[in-house]
């Protein structure tokens, strides 16, 4: 248990979050052009911050003081982009080539519709309908090349170099919430919340990063620019739990959900600092909030840049576990996501210097 | 030095998790340094005088984790799946013991046992002997290192973490050796080299050297049925050529070769086709530090029971000791 755990009311999901977590999950930012969800954040945070910039690579950097003497310089990071498509050429008036931004399964793309460029013009993953295919082609994989998205109609405004998009309406499903660029829209919404209700002993920089899925390379230079105490990334991590055909129990999940936010040990670009680790843990035990260990595993967030920035930051990643995450379409729970929130304020509201006073 | 071997092997230390390592090592050799700090990933960085006129600032790097495993998954039963911390190959994990940091200790099998296959890493699991999830006494994210217990044969040693805890031995045996250095030499011990060189990175950035050494293990190709068979037991310390991350800087290691001679210690050029050191990354950081490696030639890399040849290792410490005496043109 934790020696110094305060009696705190901790923040409970409303509808303004599910409201907002809507705009983002509506809003297109395929990496590299992260501007519509950043235009909601400036809105939702620029009038409470200290400081609110955007750097070189578009990067959304907003800091809240602290109000005491005594106080640690917290990095959080989420993601702002989303993967997506991007036009490649016009072969025939409104169908184009186009190439894949981000890891994205070419089984998953035939037949999903999509918006595509800054105006949403809807078009569709167009595919050869079972009509025109032999069973020999139907037990080949679709290529991304074999396939063309089709905007059903010449349109001088759709070019190539634009960016297409997963036209999912979002959707809440009882105690679970639907819809696209889930990862990571559950850590922007996440970090616009904590930023609104951030407790006082920490100075909070924010940053809402660009290109993770290309290759975190927004976040490399926020963390070079701002030098925190320590950083804690908040993304969205698969969730593949669905039960096993055979009954077995399954042992390759990743993480589960309803269990609660997952805390990272080990992923393809970092080994979390376990001091962070243990904090996290003590903290959800003394509040009560359920927490879950994402299984060590391949695949990576914005902490794998941020934890090897100059002279080294200690780093922990926090995901709300999702189904299907880069697809159409991310199921999750609500009660995964409140945790997270509640889980980031009490570890804020407790954390002190002591922390990282012994070495890792 | 035998003893302090067997001490340093037996440490406990995968990556990320190399805490008892640095504590034995900061312990042996706290009075012969001028100052040390740990950094924010865990690297040990300490400094052995000053920086004379004709000196340079040296950064010798030994890497103090070592390869392991890491739990993902605790079933109803009680068994441990596994994933790799560094390059764990699956064909030498199979009927192994292994250990986690609580001393527990358990070993590997595999789902897939298919007679001439071998398994994928994601189908083996740690029997610790528990008999269900709950009296399990590990959990996801706890990590393992193999069990290999050190062993004196004469003129060769084998023990777990040769890689690169015979690293850490010549570094330390060279600091305690080297004294009227021109140069101001950090020694740094870092973690996390397995997992992809990532303490070096760190700690050169902040060490900010004019030269980078690493101290390093590295294929010896001697041993029946191989073809290519460069680097063998007995014949000296390896100076890099070429690896994966690093071609060593041709005037560094010309100046590695003269002092080789002036201490009448026989060496080998090592071409390696893969793989990496910290020199790799010390060599990249802020604009470009000229780097190489002293290498020890060690049999079965990567296995519980990896092995050096004792002569060799010792040419290692008098190969750094000359290097580091002596103005560098």
């Amino acid at each position: 248990m934790m020696k110094n755990d305060k009696q705190l009311s901790l923040p409970v999901l409303t509808q303004t979050d599910i409201d907002l977590l809507a705009e983002l999950s509506h809003a297109c930012s395929v990496s590299g052009d992260e501007r519509e969800v950043r235009k909601i954040v400036r809105r939702e945070i620029q009038p409470i911050a200290d400081s609110f910039e955007v750097d070189a690579l578009g990067n959304a950097i907003a800091v809240r003081k602290a109000k005491t003497a005594e106080f640690t310089r917290v990095l959080i990071s989420a993601h702002m982009d989303e993967i997506g498509f991007m036009l490649v050429n016009e072969e025939d008036p409104g169908i184009f080539r186009f190439k894949s931004v981000g890891g994205i399964d070419p089984r998953q793309m035939a037949g999903k519709a999509v918006w595509v460029g800054p105006d949403h013009v809807p078009g569709v993953i167009g595919a050869c309908p079972i009509h025109l295919t032999t069973p020999e082609d139907r037990k080949k994989t679709i290529k991304e090349s074999d396939l063309r998205i089709d905007i059903g109609a010449e349109n001088k405004a759709v070019k190539p170099g634009m960016f297409a998009y997963y036209a999912t309406k979002f959707s809440e499903m009882g105690s679970s919430v639907c819809g696209k660029a889930l990862d990571n829209r559950f850590g922007v919404c996440i970090l616009i919340r904590l930023f609104k209700e951030c407790p006082d002993n920490v100075e909070l920089i924010a940053a809402f990063t660009v290109q993770e899925e290309v290759g975190i390379r927004g976040a490399s230079v926020v963390a070079w620019d701002r030098k925190p105490d320590l950083a804690i990334v908040i993304d969205s991590t698969p969730a593949m739990d669905l039960p096993r055909w055979d009954g077995e129990e399954s042992f390759i999940y990743k993480s589960k959900l309803g269990e609660g936010p997952a805390i990272y040990t080990h992923d393809g670009r970092t080994l979390s600092d376990p001091r962070i680790i243990n904090y996290l843990i003590d903290t959800a035990e003394a509040y009560g909030i359920p927490f879950q260990r994402r299984q060590p595993m391949p695949g990576g967030t914005d902490a794998g840049a941020i934890h090897l920035t100059q002279e080294g930051i200690p780093t922990v990643s926090m995901s709300v576990p999702g189904r299907y995450a880069h697809s159409a379409a991310a199921i999750a729970r609500k009660s995964d996501w409140e945790a997270q929130i509640q889980l980031l304020y009490a570890a804020l509201a407790n954390l002190d210097k002591t922390l990282l006073a012994q070495p890792r | 030095m035998k003893e302090l071997l067997e001490k340093l092997t037996s440490a406990f230390g995968p990556s990320g998790y190399e805490s008892r390592v640095r504590d034995l090592i900061l312990e042996t050799i706290k009075n012969d340094i001028d100052e040390y700090r740990i950094d924010a990933l865990g690297n040990l960085i300490t400094r052995k005088g000053t920086r004379k006129a004709n000196g340079k600032r040296i950064m010798v790097s030994a890497h103090m984790d070592e390869i392991g495993l890491m739990v993902t998954h605790v079933d109803e039963q009680g068994f441990a799946y596994v994933t790799n911390l560094g390059g764990v190959r699956p064909l030498n994990l199979m009927s192994n013991r292994v250990v986690f940091a609580d001393g527990t200790e358990g070993m590997l099998c595999a789902r897939d046992m298919e007679p001439g296959k071998i398994p994928a890493l994601d189908q083996y699991f740690v029997d610790t002997g528990a008999s269900s999830r709950k009296s399990c006494k590990v959990k996801i994210g706890d990590p393992a290192v193999f069990v290999g217990r050190f062993v004196d044969m004469g003129d060769r040693r084998m023990s777990k973490t040769m890689d690169d805890r015979i690293g850490c031995l010549i570094a330390i045996e060279a600091l305690k050796a080297l004294k009227d250095s021109p140069h101001e030499v950090r020694f740094v011990f870092s973690v996390q080299e397995e997992v992809g060189l990532r303490g070096a990175k760190t700690s050169a950035y902040s060490v900010d050297p004019e030269i980078g050494i690493a101290l390093d293990v590295t294929l010896c190709n001697d041993t029946p049925g191989l073809t290519e068979r460069n680097l063998k037991f007995g014949a000296g310390p390896c100076i890099k050529a070429k690896d994966g991350s690093l071609v060593g800087t041709p005037w560094l290691n010309n100046a590695l070769y003269d002092a080789a001679e002036r201490a009448g210690i026989p060496y080998q050029v090592e071409v390696l086709r893969g793989a990496g050191t910290d020199a790799g990354a010390i060599s990249l950081t802020r604009s470009g530090v000229p780097s190489s490696v002293i290498s020890v030639a060690c049999r079965y890399v990567h296995t519980p029971s990896e092995m050096v040849d004792v002569s060799d290792v010792k040419q290692a410490i008098q190969l750094l000791v000359e290097f580091l005496s002596k103005e560098i043109k």
